[in-house]
């Protein structure tokens, strides 16, 4: 059985609920093991690396330190801002030893690095487990038109998150989805920022780049935005409505995460993969599958 | 911007330009104007100073015009510049520098939103060892004065279990007060 420590940091539990629910019940299926980090602490997000450079650097180096107590070689983040964060501690500590020690002064728990980051995504579609996939789909998406966004922190910048998709054309979520029975539309707006950072400090700047972000989508036919990021699916899926008052516009696009429709294709229930979470109504989408 | 004396500031602002170059790890003197940085950054039109600009103006030793700057403060971190830079200047690092200096240096009143913002945030990270949003956004909104902002999804986030009346409080709380102790804005 492949196994993960698996960080859900705090999205997972609230605004992103139905992510952290999808993901065990499909990693379930699929005989993957995901053990969580024990004691897990906020990864310090925007807010702490805005703040202090060390600060950014020892909330996530805690929690590598702790999941480095779990029987893995591996930890997986589902949340591209904590993803960007655990890159940020594994790229700067593994080359700058006193400032690895300086960060380990304040850890109970020394971080040595021996269990690395994997992109969340990739575990569901390196070249085995997508097989595996296919071969366990029940229920085919097919005829469901989905327009994969991978947001900002997962594949920017490259160097940084070590990751070998392509930065500005991705294609990791795509196979998934081709693999599932839909069909990835193409369109240029896959890792264009949503501002959710702004949210609060900018909104009217961040209800834009929702909207361009919803646009091109619609414009493009695609039938749901297929979400990597909670952060980005709150944005998109949460403020859609004041995005359509703003901007007189009605796009009723469902933002549903990737592992969500994973477990539709796989036959699981949509009440336990959190369907019911979300904001905006998929019901047009599941009725277009054959499953509402 | 007024007229500026460029040989007077680069001397007296060399510290800090080497200071950044310092901080930040990047060595923005081979930044050659490109504006790729600009032409992609989400948040450019809402800035003063594009980004490539910005760039420009510390390598001239402009420290007030650029800590001064609401750039900084519009900068969403989702590092598309840093992608891009054909430089390999990790622009997107420059500009967390920049903020931290700003507030080092009393430049803040671009900021206070966002500030307040990050204060709450990582107040409650501090206490509980996670984030507890409710109690963020309240805490932002007492610093802020506007008592209803984004009140409007609080009941639709508890209606549909995305919210929790209480925090958690992680077993480690000692840890995280020495890491935040131990750091600057920590307190």
């Amino acid at each position: 059985m492949t196994k993960y420590a698996y960080y859900p940091g705090c999205s997972l539990e609230t605004g992103g609920i139905e992510y952290g629910m999808s993901s065990q019940a499909v990693a379930k299926a699929l005989g993957i093991e995901l053990l969580e980090v024990p004691d897990w602490n906020c990864c310090g997000a925007s807010s702490a690396h805005m703040t202090d450079h060390l600060l950014s650097l020892a909330l996530p180096a805690r929690i590598l330190a702790l999941a480095e107590t779990l029987p893995v070689t591996e930890i997986v983040a589902p949340c591209a801002a904590c993803h960007a964060r655990f890159a940020a501690v594994e790229y700067e500590l593994g080359r700058d030893e006193e400032l690895k020690q300086k960060v380990n002064s304040l850890l109970e728990r020394p971080y040595t690095g021996k269990v690395k980051l994997r992109y969340y995504i990739d575990i569901f579609s390196n070249p085995e487990t997508l097989s595996e996939i296919e071969k366990k789909v029940k229920k085919s998406l097919k005829g469901l038109k989905v327009a994969c966004y991978y947001g900002c922190l997962f594949v920017k910048p490259p160097k940084i998150v070590n990751f070998v998709d392509d930065p500005e054309d991705p294609q990791a979520m795509d196979n998934i989805m081709r693999a599932l029975g839909a069909e990835p539309i193409q369109w240029p707006y896959k890792t264009e920022c949503c501002g959710a950072s702004l949210g609060v400090t900018l909104e009217d700047h961040c209800t834009k780049l929702c909207n361009d972000i919803l646009r091109f989508a619609r414009d493009s036919g695609a039938d749901c935005i297929v979400a990597a990021c909670p952060l980005c699916q709150a944005n998109l899926d949460m403020r859609q409505v004041t995005v359509e008052k703003k901007y007189g516009v009605s796009y009723r696009m469902p933002i549903p995460f990737f592992t969500q429709l994973i477990g539709l294709a796989l036959g699981l229930d949509p009440k336990t993969l959190g369907f019911p979470k979300l904001f905006v109504d998929p019901v047009s989408m599941l009725k277009k599958v054959g499953v509402a | 911007m007024g007229e500026v004396n460029l040989s007077q500031v680069m001397d007296r602002n060399q510290s800090f330009v080497d200071r950044v170059i310092e901080e930040s790890g990047q060595d923005i003197r081979q930044c050659y104007q490109c504006a790729k940085c600009s032409g992609g950054c989400p948040g450019s039109s809402e800035m003063d100073y594009p980004p490539n600009q910005i760039i420009r103006m510390l390598m001239l030793g402009m420290k007030e015009e650029v800590l001064n700057s609401r750039t900084i403060w519009v900068c969403m971190g989702c590092n598309t510049c840093t992608t891009r830079c054909i430089r390999d200047i990790q622009v997107a690092a420059v500009m967390d520098t920049l903020r931290q200096e700003a507030v080092r240096a009393g430049y803040v009143d671009k900021a206070q939103t966002v500030l307040n913002f990050n204060d709450s945030f990582l107040w409650t990270v501090r206490t509980f060892g996670r984030l507890f949003e409710p109690g963020m956004a309240m805490l932002n909104n007492l610093k802020t004065g506007n008592y209803m902002k984004d009140m409007q999804f609080g009941l639709p986030l508890m209606l549909k279990g995305k919210a929790s009346m209480f925090p958690h409080r992680i077993k480690g709380r000692r840890e995280m007060k020495k890491i935040f102790d131990n750091v600057q804005g920590g307190k």
